[in-house]
């Protein structure tokens, strides 16, 4: 297969949507790649939460399309599709990293239910085999196995940031959405979550959509990043080149707006 | 002579107690519910004479179903004479004057909180639960547009979640009553505070189940013969509990749902069936338990 020829997982044409008369954000095109990160940045209230659930199919937009290609080649627009579809979607071959774990996890039921609630949703119905995949999982996030039976609130910030991607991604996804998924946590535990996410998709070949503030996350682990304000995308590109040459003054502001140790 | 006959005055109460356009509402939910076997149907629950959690939602669907030519018999726990089962039966005999019965073959609509008799149901039976929180799922997700939406779409991943965690917990399917069940594949059904040990007695029942949550609003059916399968996995089966080593204390049966009774201060004790009237028409057929003679002796 030569460069050419593959194909994009996901390809938005002029999306917009608006709260009531209030812009959430407008005309946004691009395509993402199998194994692509694709860092969303901006300010508070520059729309991409909005663009983020919109893409996720938690919020259907105004206008516009995003057509994304299934596992078996079939492409279909993400907003025709029946809402069992866009669940099911969403719980199999999709994961949703929310900032806060609390809106992620069930907090009330193990580590190992949490892990294993998607499997039980496609019929997985062998006990034994569920909670082995889930302490599988579990060291795969580097939580210790004897963890598995714990509640999630009895975690650490961090560990339950990590057991929330380890829920997601048992389902082997291939196209996962984080919402600021480092945002509450300290520096040292936020460097670690990174290591892992970036071993992740290179181990597993994702492809990631993800929002965040921290210009920092999004040069540590995009291949692309678009800088968004007041609802539209100002400026797109490889990141290490909007990163480094800036060309909008707004983005030219952030990246000098970044806090600077030392020298 | 009745007091019917002799006055001219109007009843004090409809038949029932119920009105007749309030009747017609709940037959219709019942009819739909009757239509899609687990699926819950809201329905506009009148206030009734008694506090919500004495069952007024059995209390509505047996007003509704129920005619001058039906016997009644009410159990609470299995059993016709305690405390929940007395109230519901005077205010059937004052509202509706039914014949009411203790014996199940008599019947022709029993309503009940919780067991189902032992003795197998027939064509011409109905039985009808009460019922205190019909969403199998409100435990896990206390969204209500979140689990009609479960629902809807047979989205029932969650409810092994909540038996996966009893395993986790305890090494064992921990749930005993509430015990969720599949109707006819489709429909995640919650069979109210029965005991799971009367969950396969729902299965293929010749009686039509008829199911009513006052407090919440729902009423829910199983037609005769209709498919209830208990949830479970595949290494943990679903099993009802058994007591190999205990029998009734009155009647000798094994195989039965018991009663605990505390008999003294010394902490004796001795287990009689639940349901009651199993247990005297045993008596009656000549079964007797170890303590049978000794309590016949105590009430002479």
């Amino acid at each position: 297969m030569s460069f050419q020829d593959v194909k994009p997982l996901l390809k938005v044409e002029e999306l917009s949507h608006y709260y009531g008369q209030q812009l959430g954000c407008r005309d946004i095109n691009f395509e993402l790649y199998p194994g692509e990160v694709l860092a969303i940045v901006g300010e508070s209230g520059s729309g991409k939460s909005t663009l983020l659930n919109c893409l996720s199919t938690q919020i259907n937009p105004t206008m516009g399309k995003a057509y994304y290609r299934f596992a078996d080649g079939r492409v279909e627009n993400l907003y025709e599709m029946s809402e069992a579809d866009q669940r099911t979607l969403l719980r199999t071959d999709w994961g949703f990293v929310h900032q806060h774990p609390r809106d992620g996890l069930r907090m009330g039921v193990s580590a190992g239910a949490n892990v294993g609630e998607r499997l039980m949703a496609l019929g997985h119905r062998h006990y034994d085999n569920l909670r082995s995949t889930a302490i599988d999982w579990l060291s795969r996030v580097e939580i210790d196995a004897d963890r598995v039976d714990d509640a999630p609130r009895t975690f650490s910030g961090g560990m339950q940031q990590r057991l929330q991607i380890a829920r997601n991604l048992v389902t082997n996804p291939r196209l996962v959405f984080m919402d600021e998924p480092t945002g509450g946590l300290d520096v040292s535990v936020q460097a670690r979550l990174l290591d892992l996410i970036r071993k992740l998709v290179s181990d597993l070949g994702l492809s990631i959509i993800i929002v965040t503030h921290d210009l920092a996350v999004a040069r540590l682990l995009s291949h692309r990043i678009m800088v968004m304000k007041g609802g539209e995308v100002i400026e797109q590109g490889l990141t290490d080149q909007v990163l480094d040459d800036p060309h909008q003054a707004y983005t030219q502001l952030l990246v000098s707006s970044i806090l600077q140790v030392g020298t | 002579m009745s007091l019917a006959e002799i006055s001219t005055e109007q009843d004090a109460y409809n038949f029932a107690y119920l009105d007749e356009q309030t009747k017609r509402m709940i037959r219709r939910a019942i009819l739909k519910g009757i239509a899609i076997p687990g699926y819950q149907v809201p329905f506009a629950a009148r206030e009734m004479p008694m506090p919500y959690g004495w069952g007024t939602g059995g209390v509505q669907v047996t007003a509704s179903i129920l005619g001058p030519d039906d016997t009644l018999k009410v159990i609470d726990q299995g059993s016709d004479d305690t405390t929940n089962a007395v109230a519901i039966r005077n205010f059937f005999a004052v509202t509706s004057g039914v014949e009411m019965t203790m014996k199940t073959s008599e019947a022709s609509v029993i309503q009940t909180r919780h067991r189902i008799p032992e003795e197998e149901l027939t064509e011409d039976q109905t039985l009808i639960y009460q019922v205190p929180i019909p969403e199998p799922l409100r435990f896990l997700e206390p969204r209500e547009t979140e689990t009609r939406k479960m629902h809807a779409l047979s989205e029932y991943g969650l409810m092994h979640v909540k038996l996966y965690e009893d395993i986790a917990t305890h090494g064992h399917i921990a749930t005993t009553y509430a015990y969720p069940v599949m109707v006819e594949g489709r429909y995640v059904m919650d069979p109210s505070p029965t005991p799971k040990f009367d969950n396969p007695k729902m299965h293929k029942n010749r009686a039509l189940q008829l199911f009513g949550a006052g407090r919440e609003k729902r009423i829910y059916a199983l037609p005769p013969f209709t498919d209830v399968v208990s949830l479970d996995f595949e290494d943990h089966p679903f099993q009802i509990q058994e007591w190999p080593d205990t029998c009734c204390a009155m009647c000798g049966a094994k195989d039965v749902y018991f009663d605990e009774v505390i008999l003294d201060n010394e902490g004796s004790r001795m287990f009689v069936c639940s349901d009651s009237d199993y247990c005297e028409t045993r008596q009656a057929d000549g079964h007797y338990g170890e303590m049978h003679a000794e309590y016949k002796e105590r009430i002479q």
